[in-house]
């Protein structure tokens, strides 16, 4: 099919122009300074996207800095609240740690688990398809399991939280009252964990896979059984990795916000998991930030500040990680 | 069968529990977890929740005595790691169930497709919920809006990211400059999307009136901020793989480097590219946290990115889900968010699926004869 | 129009790594020289110091003169691209470019370089160039196919005559019949010989038949050992090389005692 387009083409561009000068196949061209001049203008513009790149960080950082600083120096009063902003953000802050943690307690062992299933578990015709229902699970737009979170994982979840605080409220997370809609940070969690599942999974399948099959069937070939040989053999080469992998998907779920803004019913930090209360920077960010004017506006660009650094270093921990232990992965 | 074999086969076999058993065990905790719900009242998740617990030990010590200690180990993390995959594809059947039976009705509403919000009122919405009239209200603005975003998105980031992997792969030679820029690049894959939308927010509100900040072009910058290193990352990928042979090749014919790269790389790696590209296009058009604060809301039809607000498909679910149309008859609402929770699904599905079939149909003929 | 080659003290650097050193040499128009030697010895390198090949490698320079019929392509000013139109190059594994077809293969020297013509001279080219390639019986009823369908041998054979399209003055052959099988490998020297009348052809080879059956001079090359750089040892009439070498290295390496 190609083939005969880019024949086409190449006809109907040739009949148009008149013959050429009749020493033409005896050289390419002679005169080469315009050639030169796209070398260098082609060079130019791919160097200039580069720094384009690397201006439009260094903006995001500018602005968002800019924007802040009002909101950050401000007193209480200015604030019209009694806390300064780091009063404000604390509290918001541990609400996006506490469910971002949950989540990859959750996450990681499942994670690890399919990708497992995946590649070493699975007969060999299922193990693709599966892939690909778990990049279709990657690929559903956030606010889809926002809704689905708060419509019908939320209630679903209401009778557990109910024989939760029924029976164990003496341990504080699970409070003295319970939501009756379902819409907590645990429920928010675990949505999040049903989110960052598929970024986990298909890093660490794809490790698993590359896993040196030499060392794999010399464990076998020493009696190993398939969890021995996945012990000494999958574990230690992927281990790098699957860190990384769990960083990567702590970074997402810090920054999720759909999910939490509609899922959750916020309000002030508690302890509970389970009851009304508690939100996250990107929940907050967005169900105020069409309202928000002024200081408001300022303080919660600030605290979008603080999310991006929070995610910052998880994200350059998850890389020096890696760069750490490449070199002692095995692979080549 | 001869003696020997049937020796032979039961000395390997000998010791080893028969291929029914994990299905039997299975059945016996299903048994004792129903006896055990009888005696404190039945419902489905406690049942099975307490059959798996009683199914992995009882394997396990099966295994154990009859296999020894190796292979009931062995079983014991078989039955967790398949356990993870179950657990896990109850969420995604869940939430494609939901997605088909909540937002089918949603779809058939009549003119979903085809109208806005512009005349679905309260008043319509409470006359739907009490059964006196269709729901009316759809979703066109939202579609046409979330269309003119993602492609103005595509239109700033696409160019910025291919050229930025030229530069990577084919000029830079591992200076300061590629590893600084491969570096952030690799920052900005983690850039929370409510951030990108900030800048963007923050950005117009500086370049222009504050008052005319909010914008399609506002939310396609803060979606570019996500885009771009997504392109990046892919095309690097997809130009490191063109075999340095043909770039070689095109040199020792006296071709420039550019029409090199442009005549000889790119069309070798474009399937590579375009469906990454693809790939990218169906990130950002789930995108709603960035859309949310640069775009604004609204109900009616516009297709001029440059002024007023704009509406996106996930902003919009998002709306009706928080501020429904009428606060006390949200059925509607509710009903017009799943129907566009769909529409969303399948147009990424599409575009995944694009991005396959790109990624087939261009790639270079290895055979032909 | 096939021009003489002469190296005058030629060093080649990778970055501070001398990799071949001090190369005089004069290579005659309308012959065929091979290089021999062993693995790592510079005959590779050199070889692609003489169309300014090795320059797409970082970091790689030159010193001295390397003259195409007295004209320095190393003189300050020259553009390395227009040497490359000159000095033609076929590589040791096939190359032809995936997208397109074997007659856009063939015409790859001047559409890559967007220089348009007619239908009739498209054609005439193709079928001129596939004929010194003698490859145009086999694909004059495909020349729409692409030309990565084709088998090593003739793939080999479409990569020279996409080189000898352009017409260049010098081909240079990096070993180019290393990945492919006898026969398409004595079709390669048939064509080398019928080459030689109108090119001047310089070709790295590892087998000394073929350098004995191909060339009418014959340089080799040797290394003292790894770290230190190439030389050229000896260069000399290829029956003198094979008969009677005048440096007992030589003797050695033809004769199988190393290498």
């Amino acid at each position: 099919m190609s083939q005969t387009e880019t024949r086409g083409s190449a006809v109907a561009q040739t009949t148009d122009t008149e013959q050429p000068p009749v020493d033409a196949p005896a050289g390419v061209p002679l005169d080469n300074r315009s050639g030169r001049f796209g070398d260098r203008l082609f060079s130019g513009i791919s160097l200039a996207a580069g720094i384009v790149i690397l201006v439009v960080l260094a903006g995001v950082a500018a602005f968002l800095i800019r924007d802040a600083i009002p909101a950050v120096v401000a007193s209480p009063e200015e604030l019209d609240r009694d806390t300064s902003f780091w009063g404000y953000v604390g509290p918001l802050v541990a609400g996006s740690v506490v469910a971002s943690l949950i989540a990859i307690l959750v996450a990681t062992p499942v994670g690890v688990g399919i990708a497992l299933f995946i590649s070493h578990y699975a007969p060999k015709r299922l193990a693709q398809p599966l892939g690909y229902v778990i990049d279709l699970l990657a690929a559903i737009p956030s606010v889809v399991y926002g809704a689905w979170g708060a419509l019908v994982f939320g209630a679903a979840l209401v009778p557990g939280y109910a024989w939760l605080s029924e029976h164990l409220s003496f341990i504080p997370i699970f409070g003295p009252t319970h939501s009756t809609t379902g819409r907590t940070l645990l429920t928010a969690a675990l949505v999040l964990a049903v989110m960052v599942l598929p970024i986990i999974t298909s890093l660490c399948r794809e490790l698993f896979l590359q896993t040196p099959k030499l060392h794999e069937e010399a464990a076998l070939a020493l009696g190993a059984t398939r969890w021995e040989m996945i012990k000494a053999a999958v574990f230690p080469f992927a281990r790098a990795g699957i860190v990384s992998a769990v960083m990567l998907g702590l970074g997402r779920a810090l920054g999720e916000t759909m999910a939490v803004a509609l899922v959750l019913s916020p309000g002030p930090l508690t302890a509970s998991l389970i009851s009304t209360g508690n939100s996250t920077i990107p929940a907050e960010i967005a169900l105020g930030f069409s309202e928000a004017f002024g200081i408001r506006r300022s303080e919660l660009i600030a605290a979008g500040l603080v999310l991006f650094v929070i995610t910052l270093v998880v994200n350059v921990l998850a890389r020096l990680v890696v760069a750490r232990y490449k070199d002692f992965s095995g692979a080549n | 069968m001869s003696a020997v074999a049937t020796l032979q086969k039961s000395s390997l076999t000998a010791g080893r529990l028969p291929r029914w058993t994990p299905w039997a065990v299975g059945a016996g905790a299903l048994a004792v977890s129903a006896g055990i719900m009888s005696l404190i009242g039945f419902n489905l998740p406690g049942w099975i929740v307490i059959a798996w617990l009683l199914f992995v030990p009882s394997m396990f010590v099966a295994a154990r005595t009859v296999e020894g200690h190796q292979a009931g180990v062995d079983r014991f993390w078989t039955v967790l790691v398949c356990s993870a995959f179950v657990l896990a594809l109850l969420p995604l059947v869940s939430v494609i169930v939901t997605l088909l039976v909540n937002g089918l009705p949603g779809l058939l509403d009549p003119g979903f497709l085809a109208s806005t919000m512009q005349y679905a009122t309260s008043q319509t919405d409470q006359a739907a919920a009490a059964g006196e009239g269709p729901v009316y209200g759809g979703i066109l603005h939202a579609l046409v809006g979330s269309v003119l975003v993602t492609l103005a998105a595509t239109v700033i980031s696409v160019p910025i990211g291919l050229f930025t992997s030229i530069y990577l792969v084919e000029y830079s030679q591992d200076g300061w400059l590629s590893r600084a820029i491969t570096f952030f690049v690799d920052v900005m894959t983690g850039i929370p999307s409510i951030v990108a939308g900030l800048f963007g927010a923050a950005l117009l509100f500086s370049l222009v009136d504050p008052q005319d900040s909010l914008m399609g072009f506002t939310a396609a910058v803060a979606l570019s901020v996500l885009m771009i290193p997504v392109v990046v990352r892919s095309t690097v990928e997809m130009l490191r793989v063109v075999p340095n042979e043909l770039r070689e090749a095109s040199y020792a014919l006296g071709v420039r480097k550019w029409r090199t790269i442009v005549q000889v790389v790119i069309p070798t790696a474009i399937s590579g590219i375009a469906s990454g590209v693809t790939l990218a296009i169906a990130r950002v058009i789930g995108e709603t946290a960035p859309i949310l604060v640069t775009a604004g809301v609204a109900v009616r039809l516009n297709t001029n990115l440059f002024n007023d607000w704009m509406m996106t498909l996930p902003v919009f679910i998002f709306r009706q889900l928080q501020n429904p149309t009428s606060p006390t008859a949200v059925g509607p609402s509710i009903e017009r968010a799943w129907g566009a929770a769909l529409v969303l699904v399948l147009l990424v599905m599409a575009l995944n699926l694009a991005a396959r079939l790109i990624a087939r149909a261009f790639a270079p003929k290895q055979t032909g004869r | 129009m096939s021009k003489s080659i002469e190296a005058i003290d030629l060093d080649v650097y990778y970055g501070s790594f001398l990799a071949v050193e001090g190369v005089n040499i004069r290579i005659e128009p309308r012959t065929v020289t091979a290089f021999i030697g062993p693995s790592g010895c510079g005959k590779t390198t050199f070889l692609r110091t003489m169309n300014r090949m090795h320059e797409v490698l970082p970091n790689a320079t030159v010193k001295g003169q390397l003259l195409l019929d007295a004209e320095d392509i190393y003189a300050s000013g020259v553009d390395p691209v227009r040497v490359r139109s000159k000095v033609g190059m076929v590589f040791q594994r096939p190359n032809p470019f995936p997208t397109m077809s074997i007659r856009d293969n063939v015409l790859a020297g001047f559409r890559l370089n967007g220089i348009r013509m007619g239908k009739a001279q498209a054609d005439e080219i193709t079928e001129r160039s596939l004929k010194g390639a003698n490859l145009w019986n086999e694909v004059k009823d495909r020349l729409d196919k692409p030309g990565s369908g084709l088998s090593g041998g003739q793939q080999q054979r479409l990569c020279i005559a996409r080189t000898i399209a352009v017409q260049p003055e010098v081909i240079l052959m990096d070993e180019p019949c290393s990945a492919l099988d006898p026969i398409s490998t004595l079709a390669v020297e048939d064509l080398i010989g019928e080459l030689k009348e109108h090119y001047t052809i310089v070709i790295v080879t590892h087998n000394m038949q073929q350098a004995s059956r191909v060339s009418d001079k014959t340089a080799f090359f040797n290394i003292a050992g790894t770290g230190k750089p190439g030389k050229l040892i000896e260069f000399d009439y290829t029956d003198k090389i094979f008969s009677n070498p005048s440096v007992q290295s030589t003797e050695d390496y033809i004769t199988g005692r190393f290498g």
